[in-house]
């Protein structure tokens, strides 16, 4: 079962993430949401690499216990790194929109014209 | 002699990289040949895109002819590490690869082409380009990749610069909201696809689409691998009930970006189609699931679902279209409509393939499937070409102010008569050989499907003829009085879009026996795909 926790972890970041994604009108919730999903997902990846008893994959120094995977470390990695350039992203279009309409509720936002 | 052909064989070995690097490199040297003149950097760009053409050219050719599978191993050596992990990033290029190559660098040529003049006027074109080149090396990734976790990289790289280029109009308010739907949907789907990767991985340990496939069990945790890989790409490709994003980014975007955002929604129909014929293909023509004494077989399952999608994809398309008044996000509703006539040939394949087990048929809606992808492209294109050609000389897009255009802009009004007839699947166009092909397989499934997708295509003519009405026939109107044609570059890129419809309209089988079979063939013999990566092993 304590093995389980980090799992029962993994899915709710992300269904927490969608439910912000889908049903919140405020774009900077959105944004929260889908920062929530990224981070289950890489929870996963992280989890997925760790063995029991393990130390991360470094050789120096770790004598010759057992390592935790290195590839999944790596895509995690990468997987940030996207995640930091699509916030990025995100944020500076909703500074945009706020400066446009004066607002960040998404419906009021698609009733206004231009 | 013999020097020249050595030099041209290594470059073919080398070419599924060069492709992808020549751009990624270029985008970044864009700006500095910004910083010398205006006219260096386009030329600049012009020449990046050329030479990524010349090796795709080569590399396309050297499949089609001669039916070879092309793979590159980043670092060289086996794609299997001394572990035995296929961890390995390799692209893989196969027939059906090949054909999204062939689509991707036309378009790169043409939008290339069509910027020059197009977006001349504009500031920050520097950014503009680099980013246009990003998204073309995204792009480019995406279709030649063999590796799961390089696939989502790709999908990234392309969702983030066109999300960057769709709101490139920052002082229009609907165009950052559009950018803004845009990455929200790109972003959740590509983190599914992400999560079903982190699924396949902890399974198999393998990231390489071949291994992974070789492997592939059908598991209870595969089966919610599948579901997510669908669903994530699903709304990238703008299949129904996550369409909304996509009438907003194509209709907001710069024309001369729509074009590549196509190209960017049919790469992610190519992953769902990778992923499903490949990676689940061998799986799914066996799986039969038993739900209370019932069996279910979950292919035809599949296939159901996908064929009531896309009659929904194509109903809202079109009666979204019927209702719009702004040139280009009717545009938008009727490329909605059109990739629904794609998923609809698919999801026919699926369930005749799998559960009548008549090979042939399902291979002529794959057939139709597949050559729909092209064409939809070519037509709706031509159609935002001509959108952003009557918005370059008028500056507007909304239907009901426009009128009279056909006096003064002669080559553009019959450049849009070619897509409007193109995109309804009218006789002489290329859009009626792939749609013949659609509706006598679909026909097979069940008669309805096909009167449904005639009568869709035919509410879609309505559609055009409505717009060619309003906004190129008409009274003189003193506003448009001082109208110009649109700039030669603009005409160029449209003519030879025009010029490519008209040839496939006019000479399908050309087309169809040596670009689309393979890729059609490439897709239902998944064995070759798995079997050339386990031989290089």
């Amino acid at each position: 079962m304590i093995y389980n926790i980090p799992y029962i972890a993994v899915v709710t970041l992300v269904l927490i993430g969608l439910y912000a994604v889908i049903m919140k009108r405020n774009l900077i919730k959105i944004v929260i949401g889908i920062t929530l999903i990224e981070s289950g997902v890489n929870l996963f990846l992280i989890t997925l690499a760790y063995r029991e008893d393990s130390v991360a994959p470094i050789y120096h120094g770790s004598g010759m216990r057992l390592m935790s995977l290195p590839v999944p470390h790596a895509l995690t990695l990468t997987s940030i790194v996207i995640g930091v350039a699509v916030l990025a992203l995100m944020l500076s279009l909703i500074i945009h929109i706020y400066k446009h309409y004066g607002t960040l509720d998404a419906k009021e936002i698609g009733r206004k014209e231009e | 002699m013999n020097g020249f052909e050595n030099i041209l064989s290594d470059l073919l070995v080398h070419s599924p990289a060069l492709i992808v690097a020549i751009p990624l490199l270029g985008a970044f040297l864009t700006p500095f040949f910004g910083k010398v003149h205006n006219t260096a950097r386009n030329t600049f760009v012009l020449i990046i895109v050329l030479l990524t053409s010349f090796f795709s050219f080569l590399l396309v050719h050297d499949i089609l002819v001669n039916g070879n599978i092309h793979t590159y191993v980043f670092g060289g050596g086996s794609a299997l590490t001394s572990g035995g992990f296929a961890v390995r990033i390799l692209f893989q290029v196969d027939g059906l690869n090949a054909f999204m190559a062939i689509i991707a660098t036309l378009f790169a040529i043409v939008g290339v082409i069509y910027s020059w003049s197009f977006m001349k006027e504009h500031t920050g074109l520097s950014k503009y380009y680099t980013l246009y080149l990003l998204m073309i090396a995204g792009i480019f990734g995406m279709v030649l990749t063999g590796d799961m976790f390089n696939f989502f990289v790709f999908l990234e790289i392309t969702s983030i610069a066109s999300c960057a280029l769709i709101a490139f109009y920052t002082n229009k308010g609907k165009a950052v909201d559009a950018g803004f739907k845009y990455i929200v949907v790109s972003a959740t789907g590509a983190l599914f696809v992400l999560f079903a990767i982190a699924i396949l991985y902890g399974q198999y340990n393998a990231l390489n689409i071949a291994v992974l496939a070789s492997n592939i069990q059908f598991s209870f945790l595969d089966r919610i691998a599948l579901v997510l890989l669908i669903s994530g790409l699903a709304m990238k490709a703008g299949i129904v009930p996550m369409h909304m994003w996509l009438p907003d980014a194509y209709g907001r975007a710069p024309s001369s970006v729509t074009l590549l955002l196509i190209v960017a929604t049919q790469a992610s129909l190519y992953g769902a189609l990778r992923m499903i014929f490949t990676l689940f293909g061998g799986q799914l023509s066996r799986s039969v699931n038993e739900v209370g004494g019932i069996e279910i077989n979950v292919n035809l399952l599949i296939g159901a679902v996908l064929v009531g999608l896309a009659i929904l994809t194509i109903f809202v398309g079109v009666l979204m279209a019927l209702k719009e008044s702004d040139f280009k996000r009717m545009i938008g509703f009727a490329a909605v409509a059109e990739i629904g006539y794609m998923i609809l040939a698919i999801g026919a394949a699926l369930t005749i393939m799998f559960s009548v087990n008549d090979l042939e048929t399902s291979r002529l809606a794959l057939n139709g499937g597949i050559f729909h992808i092209f064409n939809d492209a070519l037509d709706v294109g031509l159609l935002f070409l001509v959108a952003g050609a009557v918005y370059y000389a008028t500056k507007e897009t909304s239907l009901n102010r426009l009128g009279g255009l056909a006096r003064n802009m002669k080559y553009t009004t019959v450049f849009f008569l070619i897509g409007l007839l193109a995109v309804a699947g009218m006789p002489p166009m290329n859009g009626f050989s792939s749609k013949l092909i659609i509706y006598q397989s679909t026909f097979l499934v069940n008669p309805i499907l096909s009167i449904i997708a005639i009568l869709c295509s035919i509410l879609l003519l309505a559609v055009f003829v409505k717009v060619f009405y309003s906004a190129f026939l008409g009274p003189k109107q003193a506003k448009y009085e001082k109208v110009k044609e649109a700039p030669k570059s603009m005409l160029v890129a449209m003519a030879i879009v025009a010029g490519i419809i008209l040839f496939i309209g006019l000479f399908p089988d050309i087309f169809i026996s040596n670009v689309v079979e393979p890729a059609t063939r490439a897709l239902v013999n998944s064995g070759e795909y798995i079997q050339y990566i386990m031989g290089v092993i």
